[in-house]
């Protein structure tokens, strides 16, 4: 279960971010934001050799010492970031790519929305729904 | 490089381990011999020499004793992890290698006196390294230099000797020349010492491996993180860096196994600390300096942030643990690790490994005196530098964002540590990035800490910047904050001292509060100047003109737009534009009257309208916005200027706008619903053309596309004033556009004569058609004109007998037929047509002219000539002159016909009446031609005349044959046919002849031969 979420626009700015409320929620800001800099490398260096036949899913970005920061990209250059406890070692792979999975459907239904206006931030009760099922249940 | 000594690291663990070598029997002091070679042992250590830490030492030193070593460590219950003495023990007291010297030359006269005290020396050495596996060496210094190795016998035979003597091994024999070339021996053996040291080091690690297993996981868990941090030690001395950072994790990850429980918490911690600074800061760095390629995502980089990470921990725990005690204690001193045997074990109950503290009251005051000496701790500024080499790192590795998020941190620090110019230096910095990627929240958490920084330096224009961007809308601080702050500016402006920021440190805040205070009585520096363009402030500001170009004689019309989003109305006192043309700027200012000001209401657009009129010099050139002044505050307090630079905007605008327009479509109609300008889908227009103002002429074109080709097309122009005053030396330009196709300039002409028809010399544009007065400007207008072809004209060549034609025969006539397929949509009237041959001895029978068809006969050439036609429509009028189109006539091919045959026959015949045809028979050829000819009697026809015949025609003669057709039956009726042969000349038969011949007759019914008596019957 994730501490974080985040729905990162092509140009690097914010759409969506989420986080549990119980800790400083500016540290998961910059904890998100600093994940760009892997996230932009590694798309930079995929794109190069293997040009469309990208995989969507980054993997994990970088460990801290307390969180795993996992990303991943959509053909829109849109990022995703999930931030976990690294205490959480329950947490499979697998079961990070399919919370991305998820997301990116989630994501997909509200850009289809016809009164979202794509490059504003994300405010929709549905994506809401799906964010709040896969964070750590707080309270 | 962090130094270690900051960290309270002992020196050994510190420096880079390097093998130690000690060297014996130098007399250093008297002997000039010897002081030379030790000095060139010593001096120049550059890195390109092997890494050696030399001693000198007297021959009989009491190395360190070795215990005797344990065979089983069953009943053994470690005390520690790490004695201190170790480390040190093994850099400076044991060496790897002791070199003992000895004068002896190998034909020393007292060979044998020498060779025995030599061996007794070593013997004295090997004692006193007595149970270690330091290795020994003996190194001869000799006066003579040695000849090349196989030559001296009396050398190799004498070192045999005293290594047997020795107990050495042959490689562990050197000889030193003493001579010019010092140096260069030395460095040679340099590098063998560190061979052999290599190998000592590399046996010390097998050793301390093979211990291993007579460990067990529960009484000697601390053994094992000892002997893998010995390992590890060891390869370090090894100078194998990349296996000691394989042992130093190893040890690492043990020492996490172990228990740990207050009394050996500091020690385990201790230990931990070493093991990582060896493992993570600096040997990282030097593995990765010696190869080891680092990546993104795992780069020292992160061990320092780590590291600073934790010292904030440390700072923060300090601050609430060490506030007690403010007398120092009776005894901190001991404290530091110099008089304990293990390392990081409490000086008050050293080796001790129970849970419980052997004595409470020492346990008291060893806490209070730690607690008092961290206190003393500059945390800030270890944290500074740790965060500062965290960013040298990431910058290196390309992590920008994480790169100023350490920034932000130091930022921080240097807050923390009241060193608030610096702190304002970073943060200011690394805003823009922030603001640039657009993540609000942090930077609004930035511009809250740079607010506070502001503050206590009473830093006015910082200060005021600062609040102008939080009460914006990029900030995300909650509405009583935002209240807070614009309360806080309003004061600002008014020359008063703002309200203190929260979360400032009182003591800190008095300091402030004499400064703001200081700074308000200062006359005379309260106007102040910001340029908000690269900001997101509270006020915004967009200028268009209302359109890209105005005609001189239209008053120009600006339009600025102002916007508020503090959470109270904005009042200013002056608004004022400046544009590239000075002249006009004291139009587009708008100031308050007396003490009243203007205001802006919080989220609503006011616009201010400013018109004037361009000077006519400035006809064909640009006027630009060069800036927008906006004057907050007032002349009685501090006057604060906005200033935008060009159509005004902010860092956050452009992308704004482009949502807006993303949107449009969707919102459009709401937006128009409401009446209302959206803010964000308001475009700038920062400049606008002066253009001449428009004559009031009207042009109109009457004509009638599309033209035809080769025609004379005729466009009318009617050119109207509908000018009050006459307009004089006016002038027309007609023709083609310039820049189309050149050939299209090459085959269209102009002329204004419509009378009659242009040739090649009238050009293709007519400037400057003088037309008098009251009549056009020079005016653009621009017409596009189809063209298609009138008329397609298609030419066949056709024989007598109206068979088409490959081929022409020389001397036999042909037709030529024409076809004309009007292609117009108009009528178009042919006057007449002609046929042009180039050959001049044509024999042209007939010319028609008309549409049907042009006959003519002629004879050979291969480029037959033109056919002209002369037409117009046929609505122009009747003076209008007729157009000649040319036709090229197709080419032909010329056959010639060595013998031609042409029969002379009425155009019918009447059945049962005779019917005479002469067939003529020409040889064309320069021989007699021998002729055989029959006649194929025929259903339809009797005849007479020869049947076959046999004949001679002689070169260019002709022969008639005569006979007469009695026709039997009526209507159209094939002739006789008639068989020739030519026996000389092969390539003609009848069937090349019989195409000249006509094939049918019409035969007509016999007449009635009472025709006078019907029409009188009639």
């Amino acid at each position: 279960m994730a501490v974080c979420i985040a729905v990162i626009a092509k140009e690097n700015y914010p759409l969506y971010i989420r986080s549990v409320p119980t800790q400083n929620e500016l540290k998961f800001h910059y904890t998100v934001h600093t994940s760009l800099d892997v996230v932009e490398e590694k798309i930079s260096a995929v794109g190069k050799s293997l040009g469309d036949q990208r995989e969507l899913y980054l993997g994990l970005l970088y460990p801290t010492e307390d969180y795993k920061v996992y990303g991943y990209v959509t053909n829109s250059k849109v990022k995703f970031v999930i931030v976990v406890d690294s205490s959480n070692t329950s947490l499979r792979d697998n079961e990070i790519r399919s919370m991305f999975r998820k997301l990116h459907n989630s994501f997909t239904d509200v850009m289809c929305n016809p009164f979202h206006n794509p490059g504003n931030t994300i405010q929709s009760k549905a994506f809401d729904g799906i964010v709040s099922g896969m964070m750590v249940p707080t309270g | 490089m962090m130094a270690g000594s900051q960290w309270e690291l002992p020196p050994e663990l510190c420096c880079r381990p390097m093998a130690f070598v000690a060297l014996t029997g130098l007399d250093v002091v008297y002997n000039a011999v010897h002081r030379a070679i030790w000095d060139a042992f010593c001096a120049n250590r550059r890195a390109d020499r092997v890494p050696i830490s030399f001693k000198v030492l007297p021959g009989d030193h009491e190395y360190p004793k070795c215990r005797t070593k344990r065979t089983s460590y069953e009943w053994y219950i470690p005390k520690g992890i790490l004695k201190t003495s170790w480390m040190n023990k093994h850099l400076n007291l044991v060496p790897a290698l002791v070199v003992l010297f000895y004068e002896l030359d190998w034909d020393d006269p007292q060979w044998k006196e020498k060779q025995s005290e030599c061996a007794t020396k070593v013997e004295i050495v090997r004692t006193s390294l007595q149970g270690r596996n330091t290795k020994v060496a003996v190194v001869l210094i000799q006066k003579k230099t040695p000849l090349p190795p196989g030559e001296d016998l009396v050398a190799s035979e004498r070192a045999a000797t005293l290594c047997n003597a020795c107990d050495l091994s042959g490689k562990s024999l050197f000889v030193l020349p003493h001579t010019d070339h010092l140096v260069g021996y030395i460095i040679r053996l340099e590098n063998a010492f560190y061979e052999h040291a290599q190998t000592y080091y590399y046996t010390e690690i097998r050793r301390v491996k093979s211990h291993k297993e007579f460990l067990n996981k529960t009484t000697h868990q601390l053994l094992f993180v000892r002997h893998q941090f010995k390992i590890a030690f060891f390869s370090e001395l090894k100078q194998d860096t990349q296996n000691a950072l394989k042992y130093y994790r190893t040890a690492y990850s043990l020492v996490h196994e172990l228990r740990a429980h207050e009394t050996n918490m500091l020690e385990i911690k201790t230990m931990a600390g070493f093991i990582n600074y060896k493992s993570f800061g600096e040997l990282f760095d030097e593995a990765i300096k010696l190869g080891l390629t680092a990546i993104q995502t795992q780069n020292p980089g992160f061990y320092y942030q780590q590291a600073a990470c934790y010292s904030q921990d440390r700072k923060q725990l300090a601050q609430q643990l060490c506030q007690a005690g403010a007398t120092p204690s009776s005894e901190p001193g001991d404290t530091n690790t110099g008089g304990l045997d293990f390392y990081g074990q409490r000086p008050w109950r050293q080796g001790h490994q129970s849970i419980d503290p052997p004595d409470a009251e020492k346990e008291k005051t060893g806490i209070l005196a730690l607690q008092i000496k961290e206190r003393d701790v500059p945390h800030s500024e270890l944290i500074i530098a740790l965060l500062s080499n965290a960013v040298a790192q990431f910058k290196k590795y390309k992590c920008p964002r994480m790169k100023s998020h350490l920034m932000v941190q130091m930022g921080e620090e240097y807050y923390y540590a009241k060193d608030y110019t610096k702190a304002l230096k970073l943060l200011d910095y690394v805003m823009c990035d922030y603001r640039t990627e657009r993540w609000w929240g942090l930077l609004t958490a930035i511009l809250t800490t740079a607010l506070r920084c502001a503050y206590l330096m009473a830093s006015v224009k910082d200060y005021i910047i600062y609040c102008m961007e939080l009460l914006g809308r990029a900030s995300t601080l909650k509405e009583e904050h935002k209240l807070r702050i614009e309360k806080n500016l309003i004061q600002v402006l008014m020359n008063e001292v703002p309200d203190a920021e929260p979360e400032c440190d009182p003591s800190s805040d008095v300091a402030a509060r004499s400064l703001w205070n200081d700074r308000m009585a200062l006359a005379g520096s309260n106007e102040l100047t910001i340029e908000v363009q690269d900001y997101i402030t509270f006020i915004q500001c967009k200028a268009k003109f209302q359109c890209p170009s105005f005609h001189v004689d239209q008053p120009i019309q600006l339009q600025v737009f102002l916007r508020a989003d503090s959470p109270h109305p904005v009042s200013f006192k002056k608004l004022s534009v400046s544009l590239s043309n000075q002249e006009y700027n004291q139009w587009c200012v708008v100031e308050s009257a007396g003490q009243e000001s203007m205001s802006l209401l919080p989220g609503k657009t006011k616009s201010h309208n400013f018109s004037f009129v361009a000077k006519t010099d400035d006809v064909g050139k640009k006027i630009e916005l060069t800036g927008i002044e906006l004057m907050l505050g007032s002349d009685s307090g501090r006057c604060v200027f906005l200033n935008w630079r060009g159509a005004g905007g902010d860092a956050a605008s452009t992308h704004e706008a482009l949502q807006a327009s993303r949107s449009s479509r969707q919102w459009r109609r709401e937006v128009e619903a409401r009446k209302e300008l959206d803010w964000d889908s308001l475009t700038m227009q920062q400049s606008t053309m002066i253009i001449s103002r428009v004559p009031k002429i009207s042009v109109q074109l009457r004509h009638q596309p599309p033209a035809l080709n080769n025609e004379m097309y005729c466009i009318n122009v009617t050119i109207q004033s509908q000018e009050a005053v006459v307009a004089k030396g006016l002038k027309l330009t007609a023709g083609l556009k310039p820049g189309q196709d050149a050939n299209l300039g090459q085959t269209t002409h102009v002329s204004l004569d419509g009378s009659k028809v242009c040739d090649d010399t009238a050009p293709a544009l007519l400037p400057d058609v003088p037309l008098g007065d009251l009549k056009p400007g020079e005016k653009d207008e621009t017409v596009t004109i189809d063209t298609v072809v009138p008329f397609e004209v298609s030419v066949k060549f056709v024989s007598t007998k109206f068979e088409p034609l490959d081929q022409v025969a020389v001397d036999i006539p042909f037709l030529l037929m024409t076809d004309i397929l009007s292609l117009s949509p108009w009528p178009l009237l042919l006057a007449s047509s002609s046929l042009e041959l180039i050959t001049m001895n044509t024999n042209t029978q007939q010319q028609q002219s008309q549409l049907q068809e042009a006959l003519a006969n002629s004879n050979n050439t291969v480029a037959t000539g033109q056919y002209l036609i002369s037409w117009r429509r046929k609505s122009s009028s009747a003076d209008s002159p007729f157009i000649q189109t040319v036709i090229t006539l197709p080419h032909v091919i010329l056959e010639s016909v060595p013998l031609y045959i042409h029969a002379e026959l009425p155009s019918y015949g009447r059945v049962r009446e005779s019917l005479s045809v002469r067939y003529h028979i020409e040889n064309r050829t320069s021989l007699v031609q021998e002729v055989e000819m029959a006649v194929e009697p025929s259903d339809a026809f009797m005849f007479s005349g020869l049947k076959q015949v046999r004949l001679r025609i002689l070169p260019g003669s002709e022969q008639q044959m005569l006979y007469n057709y009695y026709p039997l039956m009526a209507g159209y009726q094939t002739l006789p046919q008639l068989n020739i042969s030519l026996p000389r000349c092969l390539t003609t038969n009848t069937h090349t002849l019989r195409r000249f011949l006509p094939q049918r007759i019409f035969v007509k019914p016999q007449g009635r031969q009472l025709d006078e008596a019907s029409i009188a019957a009639a």
